[in-house]
């Protein structure tokens, strides 16, 4: 579904990653790891199409993508079920249920995001992917702010995801529970800065 | 696309939504001239059109700086470049929303205004026709500067050097047709140039304010 050849991204304008190559099939389930500042963030902007690749391939049907990133892209003055139903709108899907419960949002269906708990935010985010109904879900640091339940229940979300032909690359740096998970550290892809004219981020 | 126009007329109208912000601005600008000027009807009513088409100016451009900003700050704008919503459609749209909120409210209260700068009876007609045909343009070429100045922290100031010299031929024409409809001339001739500057607007600057925007998410 989703074939990355030789790909390299950049972030402010400087080569952050090199020769990035990974296939992700129906089902797949592929986690980003790596230190800060690693270019995690950047390549799923990248694959996303958010940003222009500076090398290499991304071959995708960007149709079947969709992206969470650090911000969940809520309005506070709307409700929750607001919330859903403009983003279930907007890629011409009618059903937000489904994302309601797999997230346990029901009660809160009718609070104003402004009075969420970051934590309850960022469920609701996360299902705002369920109601996108596209295949290829891109999450950055999806479990930031979620409790131990949350992350189970984020897990079992995934894993129906997946089990309905899906897929998902995951940028994390804590354990999904899921072991079908193929884990890719980007640390190897590194742009070396031993080359001349080498740049110093310190000064940049 | 209707969803992006009905959530975005609904986020205005709730709390903090900053609908009736132009609107109090175009109404305080109508009250304080004639106090700042004194009560004297013949000078009121000669620079009642360029008052008035200053005020809506002015009012459009406080509420500008919201278009994209906030969708660019809570994550909304990047989800939405991912989305099948083409960004040109996003933008026609916000626009659309914006004059909604700004430029229609505004062109039916001018009347009432336009009393209190005791404009000349001929030019009520001409005023709403002018605004109504003219405030499209404003919120048209404010979505350009909106999208141009979306990444900047407090852009305000950018932004209104960017649309302010976009906005005089818009000023000049609105307020020609009202002073011509004022003295009984003929306002048809400006009124059209509006027209057709809200048009090119249209058809031109969605595709224009998509290009910036893109590059911004970048």
């Amino acid at each position: 579904m989703l074939n990355v050849h030789d790909l390299a991204v950049s972030r402010g304008g400087l080569t952050v990653l090199e020769g990035v190559g990974f296939g992700l099939a129906a089902g797949d389930l592929l986690v980003l790891r790596g230190p800060n500042g690693v270019g995690k963030t950047t390549l799923l902007r990248t694959l996303a199409g958010l940003q222009p690749t500076l090398e290499g391939r991304v071959a995708v049907d960007q149709e079947q993508i969709t992206y969470s990133g650090h911000a969940d892209g809520l309005k506070a003055t709307l409700t929750v079920a607001e919330n859903l139903q403009f983003w279930a709108a907007v890629h011409g899907q009618t059903a937000i249920d489904p994302a309601i419960t797999a997230m346990d949002l029901t009660a809160l269906q009718a609070r104003r995001a402004a009075d969420l708990s970051a934590g309850q935010k960022r469920r609701l985010g996360l299902a705002r992917l369920l109601v996108t109904g596209r295949k290829i879900w891109l999450m950055d640091e999806p479990t930031v702010s979620l409790d131990a339940a949350s992350v189970g229940l984020f897990g079992a979300m995934l894993r129906a995801h997946l089990a309905q032909g899906g897929a998902a690359v995951v940028a994390t740096h804590i354990d999904l529970g899921l072991p079908e998970a193929r884990v890719l550290d980007l640390t190897q892809f590194k742009v070396k800065s031993n080359r001349k004219g080498a740049f110093d981020e310190a000064f940049a | 696309m209707m969803a992006l126009l009905q959530r975005d007329l609904r986020l205005a109208l709730r709390a903090g939504g900053g609908f009736g912000l132009g609107l109090a601005f175009f109404l305080m600008v109508a009250v304080l001239v004639p106090l700042g000027v004194g009560p004297e009807g013949a000078l009121l009513t000669r620079i009642a059109p360029g008052i008035l088409w200053i005020g809506a100016l002015l009012a459009c451009l406080l509420s500008l700086d919201r278009m994209f900003a906030l969708d660019f700050e809570d994550g909304a704008l990047d989800l939405m470049a991912v989305s099948p919503l083409p960004l040109e459609g996003v933008v026609a749209m916000k626009a659309l929303a914006h004059w909604v909120v700004t430029g229609l409210p505004l062109a039916l209260m001018a009347p009432v205004l336009g009393l209190l700068l005791s404009l000349a009876p001929g030019g009520y007609v001409w005023l709403v026709a002018a605004l109504v045909l003219g405030t499209p343009a404003l919120s048209l070429i404010g979505s350009f500067g909106a999208a141009l100045t979306v990444g900047l922290k407090r852009g305000g100031l950018i932004l209104s050097l960017i649309v302010l010299p976009m906005y005089v031929p818009t000023l000049i024409f609105g307020a020609e047709a009202v002073r011509r409809g004022a003295v009984g001339g003929d306002a048809m001739v400006p009124l059209l140039l509006l027209a057709a500057i809200s048009l090119g607007s249209a058809a031109i600057l969605p595709f224009a304010a998509a290009a910036a925007l893109r590059a911004n998410l970048k």
